[in-house]
């Protein structure tokens, strides 16, 4: 048995090294390229989410280099995700690929049913061996989501940002060729080494901007076309409001009762949206005002094309916008979002943020207010 | 006297005959937005946001045209209305999306109805249905039985429906007398299943009349409200997967019953541009039924649909299966 993932940002690292860890072989799949992205949309019903598409490419791109069995979670609604695994589990029968897939779906669907996908998945001799090997993929993902924030953080106050990219491009080429999670481990340390190592200019007071929206158009850097990375070379610091870490911590190590930041987030958005909306949708709603608290400059909405949740939130935001007064620019991403005109906005948007910081200032100075 | 606006869109095409009995009476007069038109098309277009469905913009259309003509505008905020169940997150956020698009609305009744863990007769829903019933008259016991009445000419309702009813007619007559709508095609020679979400299927602005057409040709038309509820549940549980969204359900399992008792000699998915739950139905139903050799079409709905293009898909549509009819025979007469 071969194991193998979709892809979700970082996780695929602490993903590995805890199958790793338990003995299992595992192929994640390829880092998601343009040719993830095209088998996928190939294969997908033409109206279907994007992260459906790229989950499709990474399957056949991962099934391509071995892998016979496919692990996701899902979920009972209330949106299309939870859905995702009976299509694609038909989609990839029709094109006669002979693969299981082990979904784990929430608790409340039923505990035996869960046990038995992680006795099936993992070869399981005794739960220590698994409680140990998840509590060093805890790690690891906090690990990486820390390296992933100290990129961004770094790209903004570095002398030569690019210096940052070169670091990470070689972190990810590593990791490939690191087995089990001490090595990967040792890695990361590293890395944060090296990361913290780059001069920086102290006295830069960089435009803040809060990323906010659909969760894996989020972390997926592939899917949101490297969002961080284009905002962190044009000196802008970013924080993300939706993280693999955040996640864990809402959906299990704080089970059932959420975690603290969620909760918070849900009583922000609260004034505008009081209920669940599937999705990530309040959670955006909150996260926005969230940042506008924090005094961030703006916020960016990532909305794959069709999100229902995130509609649902976009109509929302522009009371958002005009209550906490910050600026809220969407993004709509698709197959076909180009690269040119993405660039385009994500500069215009900075233009603005920073003419509005100087006016602000030159308003201080004149009326002292 | 109070004046409650009810818009035409949405769950009005399930639900309209309990909400109005109920406001009224409770002694509000209950104002309905006309049916969709070109003007409420195009106010819902403006107001709400680009990549929306069409169905929730057109229900913005409808808001847009009540606003000022009542005192409340009545929009639920149904989140689920089945154990462990849910609707579309569009749904979920109607009211909310509605209020901070639409400027200058009068005072929106948002009940949240969430049954997802509760029943009808939970005290939780009870208090949903006074929470609805407060603005016009504060007196508990009369919207309780203003409710009773309501929900006597909703069963109503939905029996009309389960006799073959289509609900555009049966909201015009439920407490009339009884026609069979189907009755013109009784001596049908083919039925043809209509199948999407109940405001695709019964706004006949946005779909140009399909159903009348389809029923003027002779044909009879089954549509997922005319499939017995015990059929939906039987056939529903065939999908690997829970369905846990309860239009979903309907018309996932509807579809699967007439196919699976070869009770339709085609089936037409009705959809609207943008809506994200057809994404997955669609699938679903065209693998059903590619299976079982029934033919499949898709027509999507959108604010440039033109009649011409649909009315030619439609007959194109049609003059297949004559011809398929014509090809099984033959096959069964060799056989
Ligand atoms: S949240 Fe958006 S992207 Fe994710 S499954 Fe739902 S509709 Fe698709
Ligand atoms: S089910 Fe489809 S059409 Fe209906 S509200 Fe949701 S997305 Fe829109």
């Amino acid at each position: 048995m071969i194991l193998t993932f979709p892809h979700l940002g970082n996780v695929y690292i602490a993903g590995k090294a805890f199958l790793e860890e338990l003995g299992q072989e595992v192929v994640p799949p390829p880092r998601c390229s343009s040719r993830t992205l095209e088998i996928g949309t190939k294969y997908s019903p033409e109206n279907i989410c994007l992260p459906f598409k790229v989950n499709i490419g990474n399957y056949i791109e991962s099934i391509e280099k071995g892998a016979d069995t496919i692990l996701i979670t899902g979920s009972c609604g209330p949106c299309r995700f939870g859905y995702y695994s009976v299509l694609e589990q038909n989609i990839l029968w029709d094109l006669g690929y002979e693969v299981d897939m082990i979904v784990f779906d929430p608790i409340s669907e039923g505990l035996d049913q869960l046990k038995e996908g992680l006795s099936k998945a993992l070869n399981i001799n005794s739960y220590k061996d698994v409680i140990k090997a998840g509590k060093l993929g805890w790690k690891l993902i906090q690990k990486a989501d820390y390296l992933t924030q100290l990129s961004n953080e770094k790209r903004a106050y570095a002398i030569d940002s690019y210096e940052v990219d070169a670091i990470m491009e070689e972190y990810y080429k590593n990791i490939e060729n690191t087995f089990g999670a001490e090595k990967m481990l040792k890695l990361m340390d590293e890395v944060e080494y090296s990361l913290k190592n780059i001069p920086i200019d102290k006295s830069k007071n960089p435009i803040r901007i809060g990323i906010v929206g659909e969760i894996y158009t989020i972390i997926e850097p592939f899917v949101n076309l490297e969002v961080e990375k284009k905002l962190g070379h044009m000196g802008v610091y970013v924080e993300k409001s939706l993280t693999p870490t955040k996640w864990v911590k809402h959906h299990v190590t704080s089970f059932p009762f959420g975690s603290k930041e969620e909760n918070m987030k849900y009583q922000l958005a609260k004034p505008y949206l009081s209920t669940l909306v599937g999705g990530h949708g309040r959670e955006t709603v909150g996260s926005a005002v969230y940042y506008a608290k924090q005094g961030f400059d703006g916020v960016i909405q990532l909305l794959p094309l069709n999100c229902m949740p995130e509609i649902v939130a976009k109509s929302i935001l522009p009371q958002v916008q005009k209550d906490c007064n910050i600026p809220i620019m969407t993004l709509v991403l698709d197959e076909m979002t180009g690269e040119a005109g993405y660039l385009t906005r994500l500069e215009a948007f900075v233009d603005l943020l920073m003419r509005r910081r100087e006016e602000r200032k030159v308003g201080e100075l004149l009326f002292g207010c | 006297m109070c004046k409650i606006g009810i818009p035409r869109g949405m769950l009005f095409y399930d639900y309209y005959p309990l909400w109005a009995e109920f406001f009224e009476e409770l002694g509000a007069k209950v104002v309905v937005s006309p049916k969709s038109n070109k003007e409420i098309l195009n106010s819902g277009v403006l107001s709400c946001v680009d990549e929306c469905c069409l169905p929730v913009k057109v229900f913005h259309g409808h808001v847009d045209y009540l606003k000022d003509k009542v005192d409340y505008i009545f929009i639920p905020k149904i989140i689920s209305i089945r154990k462990m169940e849910y609707c579309c997150p569009k749904i979920l956020g109607l009211p909310d999306m509605v209020k901070f698009s639409i400027e200058d609305l009068p005072p929106i009744i948002d009940t949240n109805i969430n049954l997802r863990k509760n029943s009808y007769t939970s005290s939780k829903y009870k208090k949903a249905v006074y929470e609805a019933g407060k603005c016009v008259i504060k007196n508990s016991s009369k919207i309780r039985n203003a409710y009773k009445k309501a929900e006597e000419s909703y069963q109503r309702y939905l029996y009309l429906l389960s006799k073959g009813v289509i609900p555009i007619e049966a909201i015009k007559m439920y407490n009339k007398t009884f026609v069979d709508l189907n009755y013109n095609s009784k001596k049908h020679d083919m039925s043809i299943m209509v199948v999407g979400h109940p405001y695709n299927i019964y706004d006949e602005y946005l779909n140009m009349n399909i159903i009348s057409k389809l029923i003027n040709k002779g044909i009879k038309v089954m549509t997922p409200e005319m499939v017995n509820k015990d059929e939906i549940i039987y056939y529903s549980a065939q999908l690997p997967k829970r369905m846990f969204w309860t239009y979903g359900r309907r018309i996932v399992g509807s579809a699967f019953s007439l196919i699976e008792r070869d009770e339709v000699d085609g089936i037409i998915y009705l959809s609207s541009f943008g809506c994200g739950i057809d994404s997955i139905l669609i699938d679903l139903i065209e693998r059903k039924a590619k299976n079982k050799g029934i033919p499949f079409t898709l027509l999507t709905l959108d604010e440039q649909t033109g009649e011409a293009g649909i009315d030619t898909r439609v007959e194109a549509f049609i003059d297949m299966m004559k011809w398929r009819d014509k090809d099984d025979f033959n096959i069964s007469t060799l056989r």
